[in-house]
């Protein structure tokens, strides 16, 4: 990381501190120091230490978002580690997950090295490398997963590319499993969803688009849990879009199958009617698509009762001119890391949906947990990675304003409340009032 | 009297009156059409863009015959010989057409939605000539110019669309139009080529033609793609004749003045018999002349003729 020398002691003071981890939410100090957590208590002293006033505001372990597209390297005029990781910093991200279908992907040890490198030299956040399971992301011969989860490979994913073949992803959990590593899979049925572009229901009907169905997400959950019940090996299904998916993820839950599922903040707030609103904008066009709000209400109560146990972006940039073109000829992905907290908390927690406590640990202890990470508490002696929200603070999404390269939102314009102001990162703060600051 | 919007893109969005005045409109141009001159001086000094990322002769030859009566220059690119096969962007296709003076766009092109990609970057009216699976507002129009024409209205009429649903632009401006104008619209067709609750636009979905077609005022026949059999959509065209093809039988279970109507080319033998296609039912070449004045009144409404002085 970017971030060097030691931060000074800081001080934050009086606001409401929640961390699922520890069970604790309620009005505390949290003194920070040598870039670790020293203290959380009731009236600490400054002793030197830089005082932030943090009444009226959250604060929140650093959120962690276990899926991004960091595009780097390969495809650096849509975003790279520099633009990406002050994004993450600007939405009160302070640890990502880099997903391995960079040009070329990351699929071996050296790739894995070249990523923490470049992070090391420009990130301010926490950067943690996906390793592919498949050589070149092809779904054919597995990737060296040992290799990769020695060189520092949190979890291993073909993401962008479902893994089709269902012999291959069994090796990939039997051979996975040695090393206590996910695997995460985009699970979508190549052979249903060829060239759809949004989902299959009324809206793509009206529209006349190829229409991708629910099935072709579902069929592969259930084969990826069948897959993990035969093997033992952990399944991650990454951003979970469908009602049927999260019945099979509730089956699977019952059945104490190693599982686990994502699900992004726009499949929790956006509908396939925003394509038909918004006429055919491509800013709409997300893979998966946009499902129904049947599907929705299903996610959120997946997300607030836990069979969903992680919120994760997918945030996928993209330039202006792969957006700029026909609705079938758009790229598919959503820029998604400076409105995640604004959106959820706007649609999810003001609304009384989910409370604040569920939001915070499913974007902290819920990765963490996923990835076996020690990240994601405010717990003392861990690595002082904070963020501060103001949830009354209401805004206007300004993609213009963007620190990602990728300006591809939907929610341009839209008035949100609930927004992230400081994010400290192993104890420098990182971002001020939505101020990057490195 | 003007129209409520600038382009011309979808009859979804369009109001009932906007589709009240156009009709109306084609009234009085129709009558152009059957002139030993056919010139008006309507939009002399305007210039009518078609731009086809499609084939089509009908559709384009239609458009450019509508402006030519009106004395409006046209120009026509067809994609196959333009810079688009050098890797232009729509955008950019567009941004030249507009710094060249165009008056007006009339788009077809395999993608649905690319007219209202068009209609934002551009500031002058875009007309839909058919986009994908979406929608080819102009053929719904003239189809409903045909239908009132013979029948004296469109409310109350039953209207029958058999054959592949789910890739028709031409169905769904029919939907869209008809429903707006009162008519009862029952779509027919194999359960791979019905898309997905298609009843929420209003209309009965059938996979039984006779049940479609009984007691129809009007029997609207689609052209049959036959590369769909490749994908598995339907198992032969054999099949499909025999199932859902349009024969004289099946006609005679509508009522007895029901009207055939089908947008062309016509796969004869396939979804439509010739002995009704060529049967005094068959209005099929009354609505490539309709096609023309429902053109030319768009035209007019669009490029100003429709001001009054």
């Amino acid at each position: 990381m970017k971030l060097r020398g030691k931060p000074e002691p800081l001080l934050i003071r009086g606001g409401r501190v929640i961390d699922p981890a520890q069970g604790i939410d309620a009005e505390l100090d949290l003194l920070l120091e040598d870039g670790r957590v020293k203290q959380l208590g009731h009236g600490l002293e400054p002793d030197g230490a830089r005082v932030v006033e943090a009444r009226g505001l959250w604060v929140v372990p650093g959120l962690i978002d276990m899926h991004v597209h960091l595009r780097e390297p390969g495809e650096e005029w849509k975003e790279d580690i520099a633009s990406g990781t002050r994004a993450a910093a600007a939405g009160g991200f302070t640890t990502v997950c880099a997903m391995p279908n960079t040009r070329p992907p990351v699929d071996d040890a050296p790739m894995v090295n070249s990523v923490l490198a470049r992070a090391a030299e420009k990130a301010v956040v926490h950067v943690l490398p996906v390793g592919a399971v498949t050589r070149g992301l092809e779904g054919k011969e597995l990737a060296e997963m040992g290799d990769m989860a020695e060189a520092g490979a949190v979890a291993f994913s073909d993401d962008g590319h479902p893994i089709a073949d269902a012999e291959v992803m069994r090796c990939a959990l039997e051979y996975g499993r040695m090393f206590g590593k996910p695997i995460i899979d985009h699970c979508q049925d190549p052979s249903l969803s060829r060239e759809a572009v949004m989902h299959l229901g009324y809206w793509s009907t009206v529209l006349g688009l190829r229409g991708m169905p629910a099935a072709a997400e579902e069929v592969m959950v259930a084969r990826d849990i069948i897959l993990s019940r035969l093997t033992g090996g952990k399944v991650h299904i990454a951003h979970a879009s469908t009602r049927g998916t999260v019945e099979l993820l509730r089956q699977a839950r019952a059945e104490g199958l190693p599982v686990t599922a994502e699900v992004t903040p726009v499949h929790l707030c956006l509908t396939d009617a925003l394509v038909h609103e918004m006429a055919y904008d491509t800013r709409t066009k997300v893979n998966p698509p946009l499902r129904s709000a049947e599907d929705v209400a299903a996610l959120r109560l997946a997300l607030a009762g836990g069979i969903i146990g992680v919120v994760a972006t997918d945030h996928a940039p993209h330039h202006q001119d792969d957006k700029e073109v026909e609705y079938n000829y758009a790229a598919f992905g959503i820029s998604g890391l400076e409105t995640a907290v604004p959106l959820l908390i706007t649609e999810l927690v003001h609304t009384g949906i989910i409370s604040p406590e569920i939001l915070v640990e499913r974007m902290t202890a819920g990765p963490a947990r996923v990835l076996s990470l020690s990240a994601g508490t405010l717990r003392v002696g861990s690595t002082a990675d904070v963020t501060l929200i103001d949830p009354g603070l209401e805004k206007a999404v300004e993609p213009e304003r963007f620190y990602s390269k990728g300006k591809n939102t939907p929610l341009a314009g839209r008035l949100l409340r609930g927004w992230p102001v400081l994010t400290v990162v192993a104890g420098h703060i990182v971002m001020r009032d939505g101020e990057v600051l490195v | 009297m003007k129209l409520a919007s600038r382009d011309i893109l979808s009859l979804e969005e369009m109001p009932r009156e906007d589709i009240e005045l156009i009709l109306d409109t084609a009234h009085s141009m129709k009558e152009i059409i059957y002139r030993p001159i056919k010139k008006v001086p309507t939009l002399r000094g305007k210039t009518v863009v078609t731009l086809f990322y499609e084939a089509s002769t009908r559709t384009r030859t239609s458009f450019e015959l509508a402006a030519k009566y009106m004395s409006a220059d046209t120009v026509s690119i067809a994609t196959a010989t333009s810079s688009v096969q050098k890797g232009e962007t729509l955008k950019d296709t567009a941004r030249t057409l507009r710094v060249m003076g165009s008056d007006c766009v009339i788009m077809r092109h395999p993608v649905s939605g690319s007219c209202h990609f068009l209609a934002r970057v551009l500031d002058i009216p875009v007309i839909n000539g058919g986009d994908g699976m979406h929608e080819h507002p102009t053929q719904g129009l003239l189809d409903m110019f045909t239908m009132r024409e013979k029948k004296g209205r469109l409310e109350g009429l039953r209207v029958a669309i058999i054959g592949d649903i789910y890739h028709s632009r031409v169905a769904r401006s029919n939907i869209w139009g008809l429903g707006k104008m009162g008519a009862k619209v029952v779509v027919c067709g194999p359960a791979t080529l019905l898309p997905p609750e298609i009843e929420r636009m209003g209309v009965q979905a059938t996979t039984r033609v006779e049940e479609a077609v009984e007691g129809a005022d009007v029997v609207m026949v689609l052209r049959l793609q036959l590369e769909r059999q490749q994908r598995g959509l339907f198992p032969s065209s054999r099949e499909y004749s025999r199932l859902w093809g349009i024969t004289r039988e099946r006609l005679n279970l509508a009522k007895p003045d029901a009207l055939l109507m089908h947008p062309g080319p016509m796969n004869r033998g396939i979804e439509i018999s010739t002995e009704v296609a060529d049967s005094p039912q068959s209005t099929i070449e009354d609505q490539v002349t309709n096609g023309v004045a429902v053109r030319m009144a768009i035209l007019y409404l669009l490029l100003g003729g429709g001001e009054e002085k």
